[in-house]
């Protein structure tokens, strides 16, 4: 057994050298998944080599010496098939608890991420930074920052996937994701369409450059001298005529949106749901399922008239109305 | 299978009334309800769309040897594996062995005359039928391009091509999947052979009456589901589509819901396949009757519980993941518990080689690496990574090609003697096991690597990167092609040119052995009694002949 588990040390590590056998790994979680993956790896092969190597075994030791033999019975052995339940079942039991707290670890970006935010769209993927830099299959990060993508569709489900990170999550219209990252070393790196989405799938494709912070922000500074998604939603906002209702004290037809972000609400369903960049999106364009209390139900839809893009864009100016402000209005 | 010859049955094929011979012409097929000519009926559709499917798989394999396409648009290929998909499992997989060799066998097995319900089992074959004509319709109106997933709102709203035709034919087969398998059922129930207890039943039934339950309960599903796929396509009515108020992942939630079952369809009757091959050649009564029996039955429940695995990467909360991550490291068990008892059913047995047998141990090795693998999409963190690469292909030809091909495969190599009373060249039929086990490895074990690497599924091009693997699966396919065209070749042969079969060439137990090949019209002169437990090797004096 000692032995056994010496030369599953052995093979994992020297499977971890071999480059052709596994992408690139340049993100925070990467050289965990591997472990299990090569661990994993390791108990196919080895209950393989075991089932196989026994079988050929009885295959050679009992083979058909006479036509007319008539071996005779083996008897059942209940110790046996607990044996050989109750030995697998604890396998999986510990490769359960192993893959799932690496996953539980990593599924929530902390809180001090970078934002960035993705739509997809038949066939490529739109970036826009908060500062206002877009891109079009080109994603520029900073290495050693953690970085949250917030993702949506603006037609059918497409999936967000960068194997040198080993993350994947899809992107679905209707509902935004998020999936969070943090490069470990600058570089070039495939982003990949994961999800099928028509015709040119395969071509939905694109690059994650990884950049050191300081590359990074002088990237941001010279990327362009548009507005910041803040400045784009406020404008969207008058233009739309947003402000006409949602006056910032409270005293228009719909509720104030100062400060709003972050806190919860009770729905005049009876719901409570916290105000999120799902939620805003929904008041956008599904305005009566989120009716607040007090307020009527007269906000028309704005689904077909701004796309994901400028959705986002609002959400982000939204987000940025903080109570500080609240404040400011007060005085 | 020297031995096998030398016994000439008594009774010339062509003097004795037997089921192929009773009747002729093209009408007493097409209106028999005798259950061994419908799995003939079923045999010849199911080859027929197999090398349909089999034939777009090889137009993508030669497609993917360049890395920017070497054959077709990409719209093509999107086709190309869609229809294979949708063919394979839904036409050839799902109904394979079920179909063929459970209509033919389950009577045989449990000595009675016929299924419950002759009529009924006829209608199935004929539903099958319109199902494949409004599919195989939809490849000539300008093919399918959704994936055979239909994942929404593409396929709602989306793709410009024949998804209606294809959904229909879908959901129409569906019904003869339905009906087989409550024939089976109350089959099975009521009319078995005096004496033949539930636990003398060859393990065979066993699989086949676990299929069949997932058969009527799953089924309806996908059903309902392809009609509100058609009902949002037809009539835009918002089910899946958000557009227009829909829920995407609904869709899945309930396609998985009976998908997932449905490959449990597919490898259940193969283990039970393999429960008879395994017995037979080794001449051993199973080991651990009741465990194999369970295994099957536990299967059958707990895939209603694991359809979560198919959608960890959609954002689905995490502690649904990990409910859906335990069941299906639960669902490995009972399969990891049938390999164990195969695998002691040969100690101390008296093992020959013969072709099924061949095929037997192709499916052990096959299936034990595709279960494997399938650990690895059940584990939460590698998932993420694998999820949507070539990983999933690879992992589920394992199960699917690998385990329940190869099993079918060795079951109509068993049985063939049985069913057209003929011996085909045993020879030409371990040469064809082997080149497909080569082949097969040789096109699918790239495709770990590739997904690993990272490199997406359904993709028509690709990085350059990745071509080496590509091209050492597409040299498997072509290996692989060719090893199922053998048996084609030499069965087919057979059926004229074979030498005779007795009722019993392997030497083999079980009451489909007790009657002449090709069985009589009515099966059996007499219904059996039985007295014994099912793979009795060690009492018999059964020989081949």
């Amino acid at each position: 057994m000692m032995a056994a588990l010496q030369f599953g040390r052995d093979f994992l590590l020297a499977a971890m050298q071999a480059p052709q056998l596994r992408p690139e790994a340049a993100s925070s979680i990467a050289e965990g998944v591997d472990h299990l993956y090569f661990a994993l790896t390791f108990i196919t092969l080895f209950f393989t080599f075991i089932i196989f190597s026994t079988i050929l075994f009885f295959m050679v030791k009992y083979r058909r010496r006479a036509e007319n033999e008539r071996p005779p019975d083996t008897e059942d052995n209940l110790g046996l098939e607990l044996t050989w339940t109750i030995f697998p079942t604890l396998i999986c039991v510990g490769l359960f608890l192993w893959a799932s707290s690496l996953y539980f670890e990593n599924s929530r970006p902390p809180s001090a991420s970078t934002e960035i935010f993705v739509i997809g769209k038949q066939w490529m993927w739109h970036i826009q930074h908060p500062e206002g830099v877009r891109e079009i299959n080109e994603l520029h990060v900073p290495v050693g920052v953690p970085v949250k993508l917030t993702m949506t569709s603006e037609d059918v489900i497409h999936d967000f996937y960068i194997p040198a990170f080993r993350v994947k999550k899809d992107v679905i219209p209707g509902r935004y994701s998020s999936l969070w990252f943090q490069a470990t070393k600058i570089g070039t790196y495939h982003l990949f369409c994961a999800q099928y989405c028509g015709a040119d799938h395969a071509e939905m494709l694109g690059w994650v450059y990884v950049m050191s912070p300081a590359d990074y922000a002088a990237w941001l500074a010279g990327g362009s001298s548009s507005q910041s998604m803040q400045q784009a939603g406020e404008t969207i906002f008058n233009k739309l005529g947003c402000d006409s209702c949602h006056l910032s004290d409270g005293t228009g037809r719909g509720p104030s949106l100062v400060g709003i972000y972050g806190k919860e609400e009770a729905l005049k369903s009876g719901d409570k749901r916290l105000v999120d960049e799902a939620f805003i999106r929904q008041a956008i364009v599904n305005p009566n399922s989120v009716v607040l209390p007090k307020y009527p139900a007269i906000m028309p839809t704005f689904q077909g008239q701004i796309n994901e893009e400028q959705v986002l864009q609002l959400v982000a100016y939204v987000k940025s109305l903080a109570p500080e402000e609240r404040k400011t209005d007060g005085k | 299978m020297s031995t096998a010859t030398i016994d000439v049955p008594e009774v010339p094929t062509g003097s004795r009334v037997n089921y192929l011979n009773a009747q002729y012409g093209v009408k007493s097929w097409l209106l028999t309800t005798d259950h061994k000519r419908i799995a003939l009926l079923y045999l010849v559709s199911i080859t027929l769309m197999f090398f349909v499917g089999g034939f777009f798989a090889v137009l993508m394999r030669l497609h993917l040897i360049e890395p920017q396409g070497a054959l077709v648009q990409p719209e093509t290929y999107n086709k190309l594996f869609t229809m294979h998909g949708v063919i394979m499992v839904f036409f050839f997989l799902v109904p394979s062995i079920p179909a063929t060799l459970g209509n033919f066998l389950v009577p045989l097995m449990i000595g009675a005359r016929d299924l419950a319900f002759p009529r009924l089992n006829l209608l199935s074959w004929y539903i099958y039928v319109v199902g494949a004509c409004f599919t195989l319709y939809a490849v000539i109106s300008g093919g399918v391009d959704t994936g055979w997933t239909f994942y929404t709102p593409y396929s709602s709203t989306f793709s410009h091509t024949s998804v209606i035709p294809t959904a229909l034919g879908v959901f129409i087969t569906g019904f003869s999947s339905i009906l087989t398998g409550l024939n089976f059922v109350v089959t099975i129930h009521k009319m078995r052979a005096p004496g033949l207890t539930w636990f003398r039943l060859p393990l065979f039934i066993w699989a086949i009456y676990a299929t069949s339950i997932i058969f009527i309960l799953g089924t309806p599903v996908i059903a309902i589901t392809l009609f509100l796929l058609g009902l949002e396509r037809l009539l835009h009515i918002g089910i899946f589509d958000p557009a227009i108020g829909g829920d995407p992942i609904l869709f899945q939630h309930l396609f998985w819901f009976y998908s997932h079952p449905a490959v449990y369809i597919m490898i259940l009757p193969g283990m039970g396949v393999m429960s008879e091959l395994i017995t037979a050649f080794s001449r051993k009564r199973i080991f651990g009757y009741s465990f194999v029996a369970f295994s099957s039955l536990s299967i059958a429940i707990i895939s209603f519980l694991v359809w979560g695995h198919h959608m960890f990467v959609t954002g689905q909360s995490i502690y649904a993941g990990l409910i859906f991550s335990v069941l299906s490291f639960l669902v490995a068990i009972p399969s990891a518990v049938k390999v164990f008892n195969w695998t002691a059913t040969l100690y101390k047995g008296s093992i020959s080689y013969d072709a099924p047998m061949l095929y037997a141990l192709g499916f052990i090795g096959l299936f034990t690496m595709g279960g494997l693998t399938g650990l690895f999409l059940a584990s939460l963190a590698t998932d993420v990574h694998l999820n949507g690469t070539y990983f999933i292909v690879a992992h589920f030809h394992y199960i699917m090609v690998g385990g329940a091909v190869m099993a079918y495969l060795g079951g109509i190599h068993f049985w063939w003697p049985k069913i057209t009373g003929r011996l085909y060249p045993d020879g030409w039929a371990r040469f064809a096991a082997l080149v497909i086990f080569v082949g097969f490895n040789l096109t699918f074990f790239p495709q770990f690597m590739l997904g690993y690497l990272g490199m997406p599924r359904r993709y028509a091009v690709y990085p350059a990167e990745f071509q080496v693997f590509n091209v050492m699966s597409s040299a498997g396919a072509s290996i692989l092609g060719i090893g199922y065209l053998i048996p084609l070749i030499y069965l087919t042969w057979s059926m004229r040119y074979g030498p005779a079969a007795g009722p019993n060439p392997w030497g083999a137990k079980g009451l489909e052995w007790t009657t002449p090949s090709p069985p009589p019209t009515e099966n059996f002169e007499e219904i059996p009694v039985v007295t014994e437990d099912a793979y009795d090797y060690a009492q018999s004096t059964v020989t081949r002949g």
